[in-house]
């Protein structure tokens, strides 16, 4: 069979061609095996241009023969798969954050004068404010309004916490995430009491 | 209108972020020429808020207004539209991209708008003004879809119900924070005064203990959305147990095959099943579901006709017995989460259980395969899939040959995509003269060149053949091709990696 050779090697216009082979198999083409792996090696993140192009996980399959026990893939992560869209990815993530740590965070909860503690769970609460209206409902007290000068000064109570130290800080200092991660327990103390925290 | 734009894959980062699909032009020429639009449903499509101020401002009759997977705005837009149009009935906000600069949007509804009958902000993050909401809520007496987002607490929640017990549609908030007993009973009273509801959603870090309280929901539900809760099997088990009529249910992997044997018990009705991965990043993961969960909704579901399935082992075997129990199958989407797994038991391709669907399922409009599939899996779906619409291939196949069959044999089809495929020049041009017919093609790393491309543009000039370039690929490799049929030719909006051979 007379075989047209375009100058356009990669064309590959032996595939349209009339033979005795069976379609798929070129076994005197010079093989169009660009191995796809070397080039997604690059395109995605920087760990996983690192493997060596000879192995890497997309490229199993495309090694062309069906019968070669192929390993299994190397565990990295490829551009977009598994196919989730981006905005479920996003909400699994803030979900697991607050999971990490375990089921819930509850800590104490004492109140001067209260004859016996509460529990809440830190992770319902996305700020401070709402932490604070769930205390003030909780204990049927006002908080009143945090200031960084003066932190809670004309209030009846003062919101306090132990922190992963020891030391008992005054709630709303520190921005909220890193509240979240090391309160161990409030205490709500009295107006009068707290003014030594809440100025120096 | 609805306007769908970017290929599909962008949803999963594939596609440059200014490709293109800007509303904003068609919003030009719709105010012009159609100043009595009422209803834009738009689907990745990248819209600013200077759009969504000018659409706001230029249909005075507007009402409708859906966006889903786009990109490109912030809760600004959403002030605007919730400022300026006085007759909105629906305002639908799903998984955007959008740029969530706080919840003050929400309190620009005037105190006189009364219209609203669809609004779903589950999309959003940041807290919005409650008190504005519950005053929304109560003076829309026609609502009958409310989508919270997370910031509203299960409380707040339980205000907003007794205000609006003829909702059909509801998406809880957040489902988890502490309740007191009276609360608890308040909300479940709440709740059992909604008698048109048929669709749940939501229910974030939702507290199995509280789920008890959307018994009296269950009974009339159709459709569940669980895939924000990651609930455990014997969780979903109890909550199953109220809901017999349910027709369409999507949850987290969480439930285990357990939990899927409970959906086979307890749902007879069941027609459509999506099970999402909730760690799908994390390879050292050894639960999540296996193909006995799917088997197990297959023998108590006989009328399933869409699944969407994330796992990471499967077989053959389980497929065919699946197929066998819902010969129904209309969409089957089976995402085996190692790309190119074998079948675990025997390490065989997984082209038989392909073989099965396609045999069996002689409605089969949409599939979308996976595992270790060689060019058998689409020598089957050329020849038996004669009503398949969508396909969508990844890390599959191994030669030309497997799309070739595809495209002679599958004279329905209208959407394809492939990526990670060893398809090349051969088997792009052996579908020349099915484009044209076709709504488009995606080709990711496989193996087809500019050559290739620029060859089909010259046979085809009512194709674009786009081509996206990646930094420092070959200069001869086609990296990402899309392939799509236009009467307008080449578009004037493309940017400069994107190149209309």
């Amino acid at each position: 069979m007379e075989r047209r050779v375009n100058y356009e090697n990669d064309l590959n216009l032996m595939a349209t061609e009339l033979r005795l082979g069976l379609p798929g198999c070129d076994d005197d083409e010079p093989q169009r095996k660009t191995n796809p792996s070397i080039r997604n090696n690059k395109r995605t993140a920087p760990e996983i241009s690192e493997v060596s192009s000879s192995e890497s996980s997309s490229s199993i399959t495309m090694s062309g023969s069906d019968d070669q026990d192929s390993p299994p893939p190397a565990k990295e992560q490829v551009v977009g798969w598994p196919p989730i869209r981006s905005y479920r990815k996003n909400c699994l993530q803030s979900s697991k954050r607050n999971e990490v740590e375990g089921m819930g965070m509850y800590v104490k909860v004492s109140v001067d004068g209260a004859p016996y503690l509460r529990k809440i769970d830190l992770k319902v609460y996305r700020s401070y404010p709402q932490l604070l209206k769930a205390l003030e409902n909780m204990f049927k007290l006002t908080i009143g309004a945090y200031s960084k000068r003066e932190g809670y000064n004309g209030s009846d109570y003062a919101p306090t916490y132990e922190d992963k130290d020891g030391d008992w800080m005054l709630v709303g200092d520190v921005p909220w995430e890193m509240f979240i991660s090391s309160c161990k327990r409030l205490r709500i103390m009295k107006g009068s009491e707290a003014r030594g925290l809440g100025c120096v | 209108v609805t306007l769908k734009g970017k290929p599909r894959f962008s949803d999963f980062n594939l596609v440059p972020e200014n490709w293109g699909a800007d509303i904003h032009a068609w919003l030009v020429v719709f105010a012009a020429k159609y100043p009595f639009l009422e209803e834009l449903r738009l689907k990745r499509m990248a819209i600013s808020d200077e759009s969504l101020e000018f659409l706001a401002v230029s249909f005075p009759n507007f009402k409708a207004l859906s966006l889903l997977s786009c990109d490109g705005f912030s809760t600004n837009g959403l002030a605007a539209i919730a400022t300026h149009c006085k007759n909105l009935t629906e305002l639908d906000i799903q998984e955007n991209g959008i740029d969530d600069k706080g919840g003050s949007w929400l309190s620009c509804f005037p105190e006189s708008f009364t219209s609203l009958e669809v609004l779903n902000f589950a999309n959003l993050s940041s807290d919005i003004n409650f008190d504005a909401l519950e005053r929304l809520v109560g003076r829309c007496k026609s609502m009958r879809v409310l989508k919270l987002n997370r910031s509203v607490s299960l409380e707040q929640l339980q205000r907003l119900l007794v205000n609006a017990p003829q909702l059909a549609e509801l998406g809880t908030g957040s489902f988890s924070e502490e309740l007191t007993f009276r609360q608890y009973v308040e909300l479940e009273s709440a709740l059992s005064n909604c008698k048109n509801m048929h669709t749940l959603s939501g229910l974030w870090d939702a507290k199995g203990i509280y789920l008890p309280a959307l018994y009296p929901v269950c009974t009339h539900l159709t459709f569940l959305n669980l895939s924000y809760a990651a609930l455990r099997s014997d969780e979903l088990a109890k909550l199953l147990a109220h809901c017999p009529r349910l027709k369409r249910l999507w949850v987290l992997d969480t439930v285990e095959d357990k939990g899927l044997e409970a959906v086979g018990l307890n749902c007879p009705l069941l027609e459509e099943l999506r099970v999402f991965p909730a760690d799908p990043f994390d390879e050292e993961i050894i639960h999540g579901v296996t193909e006995a969960g799917f088997v197990a909704v297959s023998f108590g579901c006989p009328r399933l006709h869409y699944v969407l399935y994330f796992c990471r082992q499967m077989t053959n075997a389980a497929v065919a017995t699946i197929v066998q129990n819902c010969p129904d199958f209309t969409h089957f989407r089976l995402c085996i989460m190692n790309p190119g797994q074998p079948d675990y038991i025997t390490n065989e391709p997984m082209d038989e259980a392909f073989g099965a669907v396609v045999k069996t399922c002689t409605k089969l409009q949409r599939l979308s395969v996976s595992g270790r599939l060689t060019d058998l899996t689409f020598e089957y779906i050329g020849r038996y899939a004669k009503n398949l619409e969508t396909l969508s291939v990844a890390f599959a196949g191994s030669s030309d040959w497997g799309m070739q069959c595809v495209m002679g044999g599958c004279s329905k089809l209208r959407k394809l995509e492939i990526r990670d495929c060893p398809f090349g020049n051969a088997a792009l041009l052996s579908g020349l003269e099915k484009y044209e017919s076709m709504r488009s093609l995606w080709m990711s790393a496989c193996n087809v060149t500019m050559n290739g491309c620029r060859l089909l543009a010259r046979e085809m000039p009512r194709l674009n053949v786009e081509v996206m370039k990646e930094d420092g690929s070959d200069d001869s490799q086609a990296d990402k091709v899309y392939v799509y049929r236009s009467i307008a030719g080449p578009r004037r909006d493309a940017p400069p990696s994107v190149l209309t051979l």
